[in-house]
């Protein structure tokens, strides 16, 4: 049986890194996108820089999914040390096109796909010259193959490549001509036999761009005023600082003086980096530090501090997959139990979990606002799968609202009050006036410390004086709610519903209309921020099933859900985990959901 | 009130002094307190420009016993030198002055003492060193010299960190070793330190009465006082002031600094030259094998860069700057965003 496959399948590209696939692979990407059929690239990477196994995954959807997909359609096989697992991957009627040296007999022959073979290495040494440039190249001639096979024109691949080599525009002729050679190759030995085709479409691509997460986040740190970063390197968080040093770099500097508008410091290590922020924010900047889970387990230290001192930090976490080293070039939402209570003693930070490039940018923002307004480190916790893949995106609007630079005192204002204390509860809000070095009036020093103090900043160990300033940390905390990003709630009075958070959101929405179509249907709360509001409470209580969708093995926000929410909706909550290090497909929700969604309907006959 | 007991952005000494100290009768780090107020009063740091830092630990106690008025920071144990890096780039006008001791910047601290050195961050930054954890009652710290006793007979096997030697060694740019009993050598030092562009250290022996004062201590009163050995009796001149004394050639080092204010060595080791990385590390470690204190300017090198200019930051401290000075402009915004 062959079925028209229409701009709906997944190709996998599996080489070795260090090869210069990404190249190819993002010419790929591109080319697609520009046919105006929605996309979406997934690099399953290793924690390596050259010679161990690579894939890249580009998910065609004219629905728009922008999630991973479990199973491959089109397997591009570059990578004879995978071969044998690589051809198993691929789902019954899809298809290989491999290298021709490759063995197909045992058990890399199968009966249900079709096989492509093309002589890569032998049309590389025939027609590319350059031995340096023959490695590189070679994956553009698996880009001309694909392309013909699947109807994408030369123009476009040679407009896709023009934007991959945008600065460096000599080697756009130089790749192009590769990809005709693996065009022309395809066009003369292979004849089609599958059902994957290309069709142009409109509408579903106009007006967005590529971009990832950390870059994303970047901008809005620039755009949120940020002044001072100070970070150690740590995949996958690196190009989020490095994103801000270049945005600086063309966008801060002064070009007569060389003066740039940040101070961006490679710390000595994640106790460093944080330290470096609370400093930076006790002396008034906005700062912020770039990690992920390894660096916050070092910065726990620093920021119980910051909590307890009360100085403002915005802390970027790409979370990867735990714990320890764990799977360094792997994504996981591994670190929100921890990063909520970060320290010891007892703390409960303010959590942001951006779920798209655009609340990336947006998350990055409100960091900023939400840290100095609280006067507490806040927490923007992305994942490797949105820091690190490009994702189709609206571009980015230019902020309207200025900087919230929360309650701070200068010397006029405490000219015109009787007496002022750091820790006075003036508004019962839980958030104190602060003052900031340099405030020119005898009355606006003070003592920042970790210690005991009271609502004057002065050292205290007497009992009620210590529980008085927890209990003013829980009102501030309670403020919160209130001021972090609501949850997004899509709901038409089903009688199951999903709670899900981050990247895990982008499953849940194929997963929803998958559902759908086999009759199930569920509502739908993406939870943006830590603490809650009160609409998750309303939510779980409307509702007489709760899935907590999430992509760590303890189900972390299910815990928290069941320590902070009333008794009589926990038994309401049913929790469902992914954790193997790659994104969470729609499948990791359906097939929990039929299950148990079936067992009910089934319990009632 | 007359010009007599006003300094010279006309403040009081009073205005110099903080809270009661909370620390033991008779620990060298009161003496520190004392000599910190009258150089602060002297050099006439205005205290609202002030930033006390410091980490954990008595000596970390001390920031609360001078300048009230001043903003102060007191840290997580041994990591004062990154919340102070923060700060001086934050807001660059600051006048930081790090408070730390032995146990909270050779053990704990260590990692961020080092890297506060190679970046040659702009503060002034005081060990008071007594070779013991006071706090947690007389355990021994890492500067603590080999063979020294505890004052339970326990005898430290282990090699001592010398934090002056280990500044010399990473290229610090203002490295002396005081004692908390000799004002006069300290307060010249203390103010040629807040003169400096860049790390000032200052490692100052401060016996801990309690712990670390008895027989077998080198970190007591009577074996600072009897293996003391002085490179010089240095004078400070601020700024504009004119340096009058005529010396005998040679006898005297003279060092400007970057804001114009000089500190006067009067040689007692004539050969000593406070400019010869070589020679200092040389004289730490002859001094150390011979068990002698040695104290005094023991290295200097001015004009090289802080960590604000490596940064290349501008005048205007970055905390103070407003949207406009930091957001991408529109136009650029549109280019960065177009499909």
């Amino acid at each position: 049986m062959q079925h028209r496959a229409v701009n709906d399948f997944t190709i996998r590209v599996a080489t070795v890194n260090g090869s210069g696939s990404q190249s190819s692979n993002l010419v790929l990407t591109n080319a697609i996108f520009r046919l105006g059929i929605p996309v979406a690239p997934k690099n399953v990477f290793p924690s390596n820089i050259e010679g161990l196994p690579t894939w890249f995954d580009v998910r065609v959807s004219a629905k728009g999914y922008q999630c991973r997909t479990r199973e491959v359609d089109i397997l591009v096989a570059l990578n004879a040390a995978t071969w044998r697992t690589d051809i198993a991957s691929i789902k019954p009627g899809g298809v290989v096109i491999h290298e021709a040296a490759y063995p197909v007999a045992g058990e890399t022959l199968r009966d249900d796909i079709t096989y492509y073979a093309v002589p890569f290495n032998e049309l590389a040494k025939a027609h590319i010259e350059s031995g340096a440039l023959r490695k590189y190249l070679l994956n553009m001639i698996y880009v001309g193959v694909v392309a013909t096979l699947l109807d994408i024109d030369a123009p476009t691949i040679e407009a896709a490549i023009g934007t991959q080599f945008r600065s460096k525009p000599a080697a756009v002729a130089t790749n192009m001509q590769a990809v005709v050679l693996g065009m022309d190759y395809a066009r003369e030995h292979l004849t089609k036999r599958d059902p994957y085709r290309l069709e142009p479409m409109s509408g579903k691509t106009d007006g967005t761009l590529f971009m990832d997460g950390n870059r994303a986040a970047a901008l809005g740190c620039v755009m949120g005023g940020c002044t001072v970063a100070a970070w150690y390197p740590i995949t996958p968080s690196s190009s989020l600082c490095e994103s801000f040093i270049a945005l600086a770099d063309r966008y801060r500097t002064d070009p007569a003086t060389g003066e740039r508008r940040a101070a961006i410091i490679q710390a000595e290590d994640e106790l460093a980096a944080i330290g470096m922020v609370l400093g930076a924010t006790w002396a008034g900047a906005r700062a912020m530090t770039s990690t992920s889970g390894p660096g916050i387990s070092l910065m726990a230290e620093y920021v119980g501090y910051g909590y307890y001192a009360e100085l403002p930090a915005v802390i970027f976490d790409v979370q990867r997959a735990g714990p320890s080293t764990g799977l360094p070039t792997r994504t996981m939402q591994g670190d929100v139990a921890f990063a909520y209570t970060l320290s010891h003693g007892d703390t409960k930070h303010i959590v942001l979990l951006p779920a798209t490039v655009r609340e990336a940018y947006d998350c990055a923002m409100d960091a900023f606002d939400l840290a100095d307004r609280f006067q507490t480190p806040v927490f923007v916790l992305s994942d490797l799968d949105l820091g690190m893949n490009a994702w189709m995106t609206q571009p980015l609007p230019y902020p309207e609202k200025p900087f919230d630079r929360g309650k701070v005192l200068g010397a006029e204002d405490l000219n015109k009050v009787q007496s002022w204390g750091r820790y006075r509860d003036i508004d019962h809000d839980g958030i104190a006036y602060r003052t900031l070095p340099g405030t020119n009036h005898p009355n606006a020093g003070f003592f920042t410390r970790g210690t005991g103090h009271d609502e004057e900043a002065r050292y205290s160990e007497l009992p009620d004086v210590w529980l008085r300033n927890l209990d003013r940390l829980v009102r501030k905390h309670d403020t919160a709610r209130t001021y972090v990003p609501a949850p997004v709630v899509e709901e038409s009075g089903q009688s199951a519903g999903i709670i899900a958070y981050g990247t895990t959101h982008h499953a849940v929405l194929e997963a929803r209309d998958i559902l759908h179509e086999k009759g199930i249907d569920v509502d739908y709360l993406r939870l943006r921020a830590l603490p809650f509001s009160a609409e998750l409470a309303s939510f779980i209580a409307r509702h007489e099933r709760v899935y907590v969708i999430e992509q760590n093995r303890d189900g972390q926000l299910y815990g928290i859900l069941r320590q902070e929410l009333p008794t009589h909706l926990l038994a309401k909550l049913h929790s469902v985990r992914h954790y193997n290090g790659v994104p969470i497909d729609a499948y990791a929700v359906v097939d929990p959901l039929l299950a148990a969604e079936r067992a009910p309907a089934v319990a009632a006959e | 009130m007359t010009a007599t007991n006003v300094n010279l952005i006309g403040l009081t000494r009073e205005v110099y002094k903080g809270l009661p100290t909370t620390l033991c009768a008779g620990c060298g780090h009161n003496s520190i307190t004392n000599h910190l107020i009258k150089a602060l009063y002297e050099y006439g740091v205005a205290p609202h420009m002030l930033a006390k830092m410091s980490g954990i630990g008595c000596s970390s106690k001390t920031p609360a016993y001078f300048v009230e008025q001043a903003h102060g920071f007191n840290g997580v144990h041994g990591r004062m030198p990154s919340a102070a890096t923060g700060a001086k780039v934050a807001n660059r006008d600051l006048i930081v002055l790090g408070i730390s001791g032995d146990g909270d910047t050779a053990s704990i601290g260590l990692g961020q003492y080092v890297h506060m050195l190679r970046r040659n961050v702009d503060l002034t930054y005081i060990v008071e060193n007594n070779g013991v954890y006071g706090l947690t009652k007389g355990q021994f710290s890492a500067t603590a010299d080999t063979g020294s006793k505890q004052k339970n007979g326990a005898v430290n096997e282990y090699a001592t960190i010398d934090v002056c030697g280990l500044a010399v060694e990473l290229g610090a740019t203002f490295v002396a070793r005081s004692f908390s009993g000799d004002g006069k050598q300290l307060v010249p030092l203390l103010e040629a330190a807040l003169s400096h562009r860049g790390t000032a250290v200052l490692d100052i022996v401060s016996p801990c009465v309690t712990f670390n004062d008895h027989v077998g201590s080198t970190k007591s009163y009577s074996y600072v006082k009897e293996h003391g050995f002085l490179l010089h009796t240095p004078d400070f001149i601020r700024g504009s002031e004119e340096i009058v004394v005529d010396y005998e050639p040679g006898a005297v080092q003279d060092i400007e600094f970057e804001d114009g204010s000089h500190i006067v060595l009067r040689k007692l080791e004539r050969e000593y030259d406070v400019t010869d990385r070589i020679g200092a590390l040389r004289t730490i470690g002859e001094t150390r094998a011979r068990g002698e204190l040695v104290t005094g300017l023991l290295y200097v090198d001015t004009g090289v860069p802080d960590l604000c200019e490596r940064e290349h930051l501008p005048k205007t401290p970055l905390a103070q700057l407003k949207e406009e000075e930091l957001r991408i402009g529109r136009d650029d915004w549109a280019k960065l965003m177009a499909v």
